[in-house]
Formats: C-alpha cells, structure tokens, sequence
C-alpha cells in the first residue's frame, strides 16, 4: 500500500491541476505574474 | 550489490552548479534588467517548484507561493460574482511535484536556498538553529498564505498577499531592491514597508552567514508543503540500520543540520543527497521507482560490485 500511495497522490494532484488548468486559472496566474507585485517588492 | 541498485544516479558533487544553472534558468531574461521592468512572456503563467520571485525583472515563470496566496485572496470575491477560480492549478502543481520529489527542489532548484548556502560560506562563528523553530514554517503557511489572505479582506472581499508584503526576503532580494533601481516611476513610492522590507532583509542575511539556510528551516512556506510530501514520495531516502555507525558525519555535513539516520523522509530534508556521499559506510541511499543508489566511490570499492 505504501508504494501506491505516491501514485495515489501522484494521480490525484495532477487531476487538480489539469482542473485548475480547464477552469482557465492558467491566465489569472499568468495576469499576476506579468505585473510588477507592488506587495512583493514592499511598496504595495 | 545488484543491477536494480545501479541505477538512478545525481550528480551530488556537482550540486553547486546546478543550482547556480537553475538559479541562472528561472531567471534567464536578461534583457529585463536593462529596462527596469519584469518579463512579461506568455510562459511566465508555467509555475516554478521555487521561492523564485515573479517580480524580479528576469523571472521566466510563476512563484507558486505568490501564486496561491493571489488565489486564496480573491476567492472570495471569485465566489461573490461566480467566478470558478479556485486556486486549483498551482495546488495540483504544488501537490504533483510533492508527490514526485518531495523537498528536492529546495536542494537543488531553488534560487533563495543557494544564495543561503553561499552566505554561509562567508567565515564567522556559526550558530546551530534550534530545532523547535522548524515548527515555525507551518505556522507561516497556515497564517500568511492560507487564513489571512482569506480571512481579511476589503468591502468589495479582496484579501491580500500577507506573506509576500510584509515577510519575504526573496521578493525584497530579487525584485525589491533591483526594480527601485533600475525604474525611477517606483522610487518615489518608497515607503514605510520597502524600509520595513529591506530591514527584515538586512536580518536574514545575517542570519545566512550564522546558520544553515534557516530561512528554508524555519519560515519557507514553500519547503513546509513539499517537505510534508516526503514520507510519501516516489523519491524516497534511506538509511541502512546494520550500516550506519552513527558517527554523525552526515549531520555535520548536512545542510539543514538533520540526522537522517533518525528519520530517513523527514520534512526538514531537502534532498540535497550531501549525506549520500558524506556516509563513508555506504549507509545512507535513496530510491526512485524502484531503483537504489548508494554512494557511487563505495559501490566501485566493493567487493560485491565486481
């Protein structure tokens, strides 16, 4: 059982992600990044 | 020794310059810095399994960390105007990696841990972190990047990214510091938070030079979701119990100061694999799909391998 569990997880993460990915979070990410983080950079 | 333990071989005595590669790979548009501003290509939506800024002006890809407090603070307006977006492509991200590697990346990716690592060099007095303070990190992800991004937010249910403004050395160090330079419509915005940014920085740095990457230790939100991946990894680390003499050259030499002999898939390990090629018994070895390798100089010496 303990050698399936990383498959397991494996399986499961990437179905997330691929969701994450079909609802078009891809783009918001995307958004973000491309904008210069006021926050990050301590002046937001 | 047999075929299956042959194998998968890293190129631990080369990790240096690994890291330096992927440090130099996650930020490789240059051309950013003579312009002051960040690049802006379409791949830079790709997350990055580091603490690698996506502010800083040569950034390739996405903070992951950034990323899914960005999420976690505009959930609630998504949810206000039905809006699907739930933060589920960089936790399926974070997760994936996790289930593959674990804490690896903090070893051998992350940009932020070797410049850790090469502060350290710098010959002081060394200080040990005391252990309990490891604890610290999961205390920072749940509040700053999970519950206060969530939790706090404004009239129209926006949160904001806790961790990133008022913690992270990384965005100060890598974007923070090069950006007021180099783009003058950012300086006069300058205020209270850079200061209170660059001071925090100013401690971490010395922190670096007195112990072993305690930032990765004691505060990376990031190194606290992969480092609960390691117990159930496909990468797995392990320790030999007839072999190991306890002599503790491993925990001298390891990075994150860890006894691995204790627990082989501690959370605190990144994987870095110095303990491999430190334990002069062969002791200490790792798995990945099913194949093993063990320290490559004693599998030549022994007598079995022939």
């Amino acid at each position: 059982m303990k050698r399936k569990l990383p498959w397991v997880l494996l399986t499961v993460f990437l179905t997330i992600m691929v969701a994450g990915l079909l609802l078009g979070e891809y783009k918001t990410v995307l958004e973000k990044a491309v904008t210069v983080c006021l926050d990050c950079i301590g002046i937001g | 020794m047999g075929e299956k333990d042959q194998a998968v071989r890293m190129p631990r005595e080369k990790r240096a310059w690994y890291q330096a590669a992927l440090a130099l790979g996650l930020n490789a548009w240059l051309p950013s810095w003579f312009k002051g501003e960040i690049f802006q290509g379409g791949v830079k939506g790709v997350c990055v399994p580091a603490l690698n800024c996506y502010s800083c002006p040569s950034a390739m890809g996405a903070c992951p960390i950034g990323a899914i407090q960005t999420s976690f603070a505009g959930l609630r307006f998504n949810l206000s105007i039905a809006e699907k977006k739930f933060g589920l492509y960089v936790a399926g991200f974070l997760g994936a990696v996790g289930s593959v590697v674990g804490r690896m990346p903090c070893g051998w990716v992350c940009p932020f841990g070797f410049i850790q690592e090469l502060l350290h060099k710098i010959p002081t007095p060394k200080v040990r972190m005391p252990r309990f303070m490891s604890y610290f990190r999961y205390v920072v992800l749940a509040t700053m990047v999970v519950a206060l991004p969530l939790l706090i937010v404004d009239q129209f249910g926006f949160g904001q990214t806790w961790f990133c403004k008022w913690i992270c050395p990384a965005g100060t160090l890598e974007a923070g510091i090069p950006l007021v330079i180099l783009n003058t419509d950012l300086r006069p915005l300058v205020g209270f938070m850079y200061y209170w940014k660059i001071g925090l920085l100013v401690l971490f740095i010395g922190w670096f030079i007195l112990s072993r990457r305690p930032f990765c230790r004691a505060v990376c939100p990031l190194g606290a979701i992969f480092g609960l991946f390691n117990k159930a990894s496909l990468f797995r680390m392990a320790v030999d119990d007839e072999k190991c003499t306890l002599c503790d050259q491993c925990y001298k030499d390891c990075p994150v100061e860890i006894k691995i002999y204790e627990s082989p898939n501690t959370p605190d390990c990144v994987r870095c694999l110095k303990c491999v090629s430190s334990c002069k018994f062969g002791a200490i070895s790792y798995e990945f799909l099913g194949k093993r390798e063990v320290a490559r100089d004693l599998r030549v010496k022994s007598p079995a391998s022939s």
